[in-house]
């Protein structure tokens, strides 16, 4: 209950940051999700052990959080939020791959807490980009995007339908399940049959309210046919953010940056 | 042709579970008419505005509106020409942003580029919501939402305006803006209510459903003096009418009998 | 459980995509031909109802733990296959996107575990099969049930799958399937019981949703099992040609981008920029740097323990070698690193900086 409450709230704030009037939030939202599709290929198609080249990527989220006027802190606490799920997987890792790959004076760092890092590297910079595209576009921008990508329409109106009702439903789940509480007296979990009782009456209320919305819908014309307007332009700009950022994605990927900087920097030491 | 703009003769309904909504229920309404459909709850008042649209249809009787019978053909231009707004405004506001969902209509139409903008501009407009227009619609007041749910059908130029309980959940400045927009609506218009005062204020005709047929119909002032009928039912005279509940005067009364 | 794009390999994700963009470009098409217009709202609000119900918990009976609905059978049941693919898909796609839950590249794993299974196996084969022609309560709690538990199981062993392959994690196939299916049953035997109770609960209110939900299916089995068919054969070709450009050489996408950009071109770039940078790179790391040997050291060790989850079949040693020389995993790699990652966010706070000044 409390997770989703956040979540909605979360995804209200997040929504309200993709209103923002920056020249990132111009641009054609088709650019941005490319990038961000690139992006993501770029650092997942990293070999397990890779670390330290997966930190020049840093300078996307940065850069676009700069640019877009995102609040860090937040989107630093979004992402601290979900790492917990990969960690879960990735914590094993030392455990079955305890395979020493770098010694440290006397320290010896086994292939596993190496690969575990990576994971939570690769996790930072995945789902930040994620959000980062989130709150720069916002999620009927990216609906649109995908749909002139060419994802069918039919799917596309379902996500704006899902994204519209999402707020309607769960307040009005969480006024029954409210109402409930009060009467329950500090009991914590709702009893199996009480619980499908409360679900199965929000289902039919729900289907009652898609049969006003479809009345509504009716009511204004439509034949099962949906319209759009006017799309963005695909312009000069787009195309040039397209593939500035690509171009840089590929040079770190397939250039160890770090790698390189670092040797250069410990013989100028040395 | 009929010179009325709503022409309903003995219209029956019957739910596929047997309940019948409507008895035989005739109503002429002429251009510009401001009309008040009340009743208990389930007296089919509800059903009856389902029917003007083609929502639901008929079981038995007829519908004409404007120059037209309401038949699967004519269906696209009646939906024009009836604009329906319904009760709760999140049903109604469906697209992810306000301009979105006024312009949901327009596009159907057939409209594109310019005309949509334009359409839907005016609509906002009239409504006093040009502002919101790049809101979603879950950021909106109550009444901000009941506005931007007139706009989208204003967005399609009807000619008959049809709500559903236009007050219902709205706080009194947000009740007495939207009175007040509704005022300067040319239109034929048709409302269901609770809101008594709302129609003794809007419409200077009512019709009384009960149990699924027509139980009075005529001028407002008239039906809200006989309390014998609106006992019968299930009804009271508007506040506005009512003594007052210090002094037990009744000011409207005293008033009328001037 | 979701996957997530950390613990993914670009094979798998973009493979799993394949099949998920094409069986949603499927159901998309399936879903316009039924010309039911009334599913197009109800799709929309049955998807917002998942979280909805999502947000409420319950007491699992003699456990003290709570579970909460998942929602793919049940959206089968009320919206038959093809739609309730749809539904479950989109409910992904803003988990992914703002809850982020998984990840965007995970998504079509995602999908595929959490939609494909409830949707085009658990309901025609499990649920349809026993409930019949005439749906009996007892047969609707036992078909929710065995349904929902076999469909959480495939959803689990397609995790488990698709993490093992990709070859991230070091959890061997055999504990990660002993972790996993277990918790699964519990999850599955729950969910199916909550279904059962639901779609009871609905067949009393209003039958003629669940009868509307059986008759809306012109399509017999046939056209299923064609729909499982089809995209077992695309998530194959798809994942070949992937892990065959993966496979090739380690470092996949160097390779397909020589392959996709034409060779010469990329060569003469590598010849005018990448050569003379990985040369110098090589000079420097030849220098005695004990980091360097300890990585030839390690080295055989090393392929001998990947080999067990590298079931795309990218183990020749050969590759090995080079995959563990660009471990970058050197003290070098490391100041490196950290340097960078200043670099980073020192242009994002400059930027910042500059940006509000104006």
């Amino acid at each position: 209950m409390r997770y989703i409450d956040g979540a909605v709230r979360d995804f209200k704030n997040l929504d309200l940051l993709a209103t923002g009037e920056t020249a990132i939030h111009r641009l054609d939202a088709r650019a941005k999700v490319i990038v961000t599709l690139v992006f993501i290929i770029s650092v997942v198609s990293f070999n397990k052990y890779e670390l330290t080249a997966l930190f020049p990527f840093f300078i996307y989220p940065a850069v676009m959080m700069a640019l877009g006027n995102l609040p860090a802190g937040y989107m630093a606490g979004k992402i601290v939020f979900v790492l917990p799920f990969a960690l879960a997987v990735a914590i094993f890792n030392p455990l079955f791959d305890q395979q020493v790959m770098i010694q440290l004076g006397p320290f010896g760092i086994s292939g596993g807490w190496i690969s575990c890092a990576s994971v939570v590297v690769r996790s930072i910079l995945t789902v930040g980009a994620a959000i980062i595209l989130v709150g720069l576009t916002g999620f009927p921008g990216i609906c649109k995007a995908l749909e002139q990508l060419g994802m069918p329409q039919v799917f596309a109106v379902q996500l704006l339908f899902l994204y519209r009702y999402i707020f309607v439903l769960t307040e009005e789940g969480g006024r029954a399940s409210r109402a409930r509480e009060l009467r329950s007296f500090g009991e914590k979990g709702l009893s199996l049959a009480s619980y499908t009782s409360l679900i199965s009456h929000l289902l039919l209320r729900t289907w009652q309210r898609a049969e006003r919305i479809h009345m509504a819908m009716l009511a204004r014309g439509f034949t099962g046919e949906f319209h759009t307007g006017q799309p963005k332009q695909f312009g000069g700009r787009e195309l040039f953010f397209v593939i500035v950022w690509s171009a840089i994605f590929i040079a770190l990927r397939l250039q160890n940056i770090p790698q390189l900087i670092g040797t250069i920097v410990m013989r100028m030491l040395s | 042709m009929s010179h009325h703009i709503v022409d309903i003769v003995d219209l029956c309904h019957t739910y596929s579970d047997g309940t019948e909504a409507l008895r035989g229920v005739s109503v002429r309404i002429t251009h510009g008419e401001s009309v008040a459909i009340i009743g208990a709850n389930g007296t089919g008042k509800s059903t009856l505005l389902l029917h003007l649209n083609g929502y639901l249809t008929a079981t038995s009787g007829t519908i004409r509106i404007g120059d037209f019978p309401l038949t699967k053909g004519t269906l696209p231009e009646i939906r024009r020409t009836v604009g329906m707004v319904f009760q709760d405004p999140d049903d109604q506001l469906f697209m992810p942003t306000v301009y979105d969902d006024v312009a949901f209509g327009p596009l159907n139409l057939g409209l594109v580029g310019t005309d949509v903008d334009q359409r839907v501009g005016d609509a906002l407009e009239r409504v006093g919501a040009a502002h919101l227009r790049t809101k979603p619609p879950y950021r909106l007041s109550g009444g901000e939402k009941k506005r931007v749910a007139i706009a989208t059908v204003l967005a399609m130029s009807p000619d008959i305006l049809v709500m559903d309980e236009p007050t219902s959940g709205l706080d009194p400045y947000g009740r007495r803006q939207l009175m007040q927009l509704l005022k300067e609506f040319h239109h034929t218009k048709i409302f269901t209510s609770h809101d008594l005062d709302m129609v003794l204020e809007l419409c200077p005709r009512t019709i009384i459903l009960h149990r699924g047929m027509i139980a009075a119909d005529g001028p407002t002032e008239e039906i809200f003096l006989n309390t014998a009928l609106l006992e019968e039912c299930h009804l009271e005279q508007p506040l506005s009418m009512q003594g007052c509940p210090i002094c037990n005067r009744n000011i409207l009364l005293s008033c009328q009998l001037k | 459980m979701h996957m997530s794009d950390a613990l993914l390999s670009p094979t798998v994700g973009v493979a799993m995509w394949a099949v998920a963009a094409g069986t949603i470009a499927y159901c998309s098409s399936k879903v316009r031909k039924e010309l039911d217009d009334r599913k197009i709202p109800l799709m929309g609000v049955l998807g917002a109802f998942i979280f909805a119900a999502q947000m409420i918990n319950f007491t699992i009976p003699a456990t003290g733990s709570s579970g909460h609905l998942g929602g793919g059978l049940i959206l089968a049941i009320l919206l038959g296959p093809y739609a309730a693919f749809l539904t479950i898909s989109s409910v992904l796609v803003v988990q992914a996107l703002f809850f982020a839950d998984g990840g965007l590249l995970a998504l079509g794993c995602n999908i595929f575990n959490l939609g494909f299974f409830p949707a085009f196996i658990a309901y025609p084969f499990i649920y349809k099969k026993i409930i019949g022609h005439k749906p009996t309560p007892a047969k609707l709690s036992v078909a929710s049930v065995v349904a929902a538990v076999i469909g959480m199981q495939m959803g689990a062993l397609g995790v488990v799958l698709e993490t093992v392959s990709s070859g991230i994690s070091s959890l061997p196939f055999s504990s990660f399937v002993i972790l996993m299916q277990p918790i699964h049953l519990a999850i599955g035997i729950v969910e199916g019981l909550v279904t059962a109770a639901v779609v009871s609960f609905v067949y009393n209110a209003r039958p003629e949703i669940l009868q509307s939900a059986l008759e809306a299916r012109p399509i017999g089995n046939h056209p299923v099992k064609n729909v499982v068919l089809a995209f077992l054969a695309v998530a194959l070709i798809t994942g070949g040609i992937v892990s065959l450009f993966a496979s090739e050489n380690p470092d996949g996408l160097e390779w397909s981008i020589t392959r996709v950009t034409g060779m010469k071109e990329l060569k003469g770039a590598q010849e005018g920029l990448h050569g003379p940078l990985s040369s110098l790179q090589e000079r420097i790391s030849f220098l005695p740097d004990y980091t360097f040997r300890k990585q030839v050291e390690v080295k055989p060790e090393a392929v001998g323990n990947q080999s067990s989850h590298a079931i795309m079949g990218e183990t020749k040693p050969e590759d090995k070698k080079t995959e563990v020389n660009k471990l970058g995993t050197s003290v070098a790699g490391i100041v490196g690193g950290l340097l960078s990652l200043g670099v980073s966010f020192l242009s994002g706070f400059l930027l910042k900086k500059r940006i509000h000044s104006d």
